[in-house]
């Protein structure tokens, strides 16, 4: 059976789906047959940061309705033979995700996959709670801001009452915490929370601290998923990111500030 | 509502007052019936209350027939009055009935609660969803033997953290909280609250009126502290008991706020 992820944050814009590309690709990058599903239904995202958009026929509420087989659905990511992609619907409400309907297509996704990651919706409705019903392992994405931090408080107490898991009494969920638009500078400048303060609200297994970096729109715009830009410091978190994932131990990058040299000041590099 | 017998200007009365009269809201859990068959109902609430024992032990409950009120049948009070006894629960009224429903009722004894105009139903409705949330947090967090042990007291032991939005209830007993508990989490107990991580949420003792009841933490930061009615906002708690070890109780009707040593 395939190990289920689900990218969370309850709070919308705050990279639920630039991470749930970086941890499907980096995933798929290592070997592992991976599928990602976008679970945000009527606002689909996902294609566009994997540059698929202009291949979708059939989405994951076509195979749910049983209007299409999963084989039509899935699109193969053109960078990564182990990499597929479900899209969302684009024309439907959430109300569409039933959660016999998901399970069905977890568990057919299951049986050729190593990994599923589910792209989460914003909010803590319906179709965030579809998201993480069936999840294995939560990563909870938050901004070093306190409203974000309170949004994914709450939704860490979801996950911890509202799963499978949670309903059938077996071992919770695995939660992790990824902090994402990290700007240390501004953590200096006490203008943002730096990862103690966060890490004191929410006591949460660290999984990663991605800065903010221009990178990220950049592969945004171009449907590359930053995880492929291994130049960027974004890109390089989030490899580290998946490796600490798979069980690596890695030190934390990118938490202080980087000091320009002379020549940069001056060019403005 | 409360009526005060002030004992300076009722000089002629020799006794101090023997009481107060005084107006209280009390939060009960409310069963809906959908149907008047009174075992189909003892069928399905009995393995409820074997879930979750502590909360229905002596707990009063109150039966809606708002649901029912568009069928013909009458309800079987005496019987249904029987069978939620026999849960170890005490009816205390109705809600909701028609003029012949609440006659039945009365004649059981049961109050006639609540208004059944459409605004006060509306409330009612809005509110029920909210609770009835927070009851299942309680109770899937008592089903799990690995997290929450419910003991034969009554008495909750959590050791996992708290989060915004969560609401425990130990009805019955003492609420032990080994773990963080966040801004927006509230705990409550008919007893005493214990929280060992940081509490930042709002804790609630003595919920039934137990005067008695202590509320201890290792590192104060909540956003309310109450025992037995008697409550204190963040804004009003001095700011050098702010991150300390504390107990809140009751002195002779006022909150006090300690340092524990």
């Amino acid at each position: 059976m395939a190990r289920i992820i689900v990218i969370t944050s309850g709070k919308g814009g705050v990279g639920k789906t630039t991470t749930a590309a970086a941890m499907a690709m980096g995933l798929a990058q290592r070997g592992h047959r991976t599928v990602v599903i976008d679970f945000d239904v009527g606002l689909r995202n996902l294609d566009l940061i994997m540059g698929c958009e202009r291949r979708v026929v059939y989405d994951f509420v076509n195979v749910i309705n049983g209007e299409a087989n999963l084989n039509q659905a899935l699109i193969r990511d053109k960078r990564c033979d182990s990499l597929y992609v479900l899209p969302a619907s684009q024309t439907r409400d959430k109300d569409a995700l039933t959660q016999e309907g998901v399970g069905k297509v977890l568990e057919d996704l299951g049986k050729g996959h190593d990994y599923i990651v589910c792209d989460s919706p914003a909010g803590i409705e319906h179709g965030a709670t579809m998201a993480m019903y069936f999840a294995d392992d939560a990563v909870v994405v938050t901004n070093p801001e306190v409203s974000s931090v309170r949004d994914s408080d709450r939704m860490l107490g979801i996950l911890a009452s509202k799963s499978r898991r949670a309903e059938e009494g077996g071992e919770p969920i695995k939660e992790h915490l990824l902090l994402t638009r990290y700007s240390p500078a501004r953590v200096e400048r006490g203008e943002m929370l730096s990862v103690d303060d966060v890490q004191e609200i929410l006591s949460l297994n660290l999984l990663g601290v991605i800065p903010e970096s221009q990178a990220v729109l950049n592969a945004s715009n171009a449907g590359i998923p930053v995880v492929l830009d291994n130049e960027s410091t974004a890109g390089m978190a989030y490899n580290d990111m998946v490796s600490r994932y798979l069980g690596e131990d890695l030190p934390m990058r990118f938490l202080e500030e980087e000091r320009k040299g002379i020549f940069s000041r001056i060019f403005g590099g | 509502m409360a009526v005060q017998t002030s004992s300076d200007t009722a000089t002629h009365t020799s006794a101090s007052p023997a009481f107060e009269l005084k107006a209280s809201s009390f939060t009960l859990p409310v069963i809906r019936l959908l149907a008047l068959d009174m075992d189909a109902v003892e069928a399905q609430l009995a393995p409820k209350v074997e879930q979750a024992p502590g909360f229905f032990r002596n707990t009063p409950v109150v039966i809606e027939l708002g649901a029912l009120s568009q069928e013909a049948g009458t309800v079987a009070f005496p019987q249904l009055v029987g069978l939620l006894r026999g849960l170890g629960m005490i009816p205390v009224g109705v809600r909701g009935g028609s003029a012949p429903q609440n006659e039945a009722a009365r004649a059981m004894e049961l109050a006639i609660l609540g208004d059944s105009t459409r605004a006060g139903r509306a409330a009612a409705e809005a509110s029920v969803p909210d609770t009835r949330q927070g009851r299942r947090d309680a109770d899937s967090s008592a089903e799990h033997g690995t997290e929450t042990h419910a003991e034969l007291s009554g008495s909750l032991l959590v050791d996992r953290p708290v989060r915004s939005g969560q609401r425990l209830y130990a009805a019955g007993g003492d609420l032990t909280v080994v773990g963080p508990v966040s801004s927006g989490a509230e705990l409550m107990a008919d007893g005493n609250i214990h929280v060992y991580g940081p509490l930042r949420g709002r804790v609630i003792a003595g919920l039934q009126g137990d005067l008695r009841s202590r509320i201890f933490c290792r590192d104060l930061q909540a956003e309310l502290v109450s025992v037995a009615g008697h409550y204190r906002v963040s804004e009003n708690i001095p700011t050098d008991l702010k991150g300390r070890s504390v107990q809140v109780f009751l002195d002779h009707q006022v909150l006090r706020i300690e340092p524990i040593a």
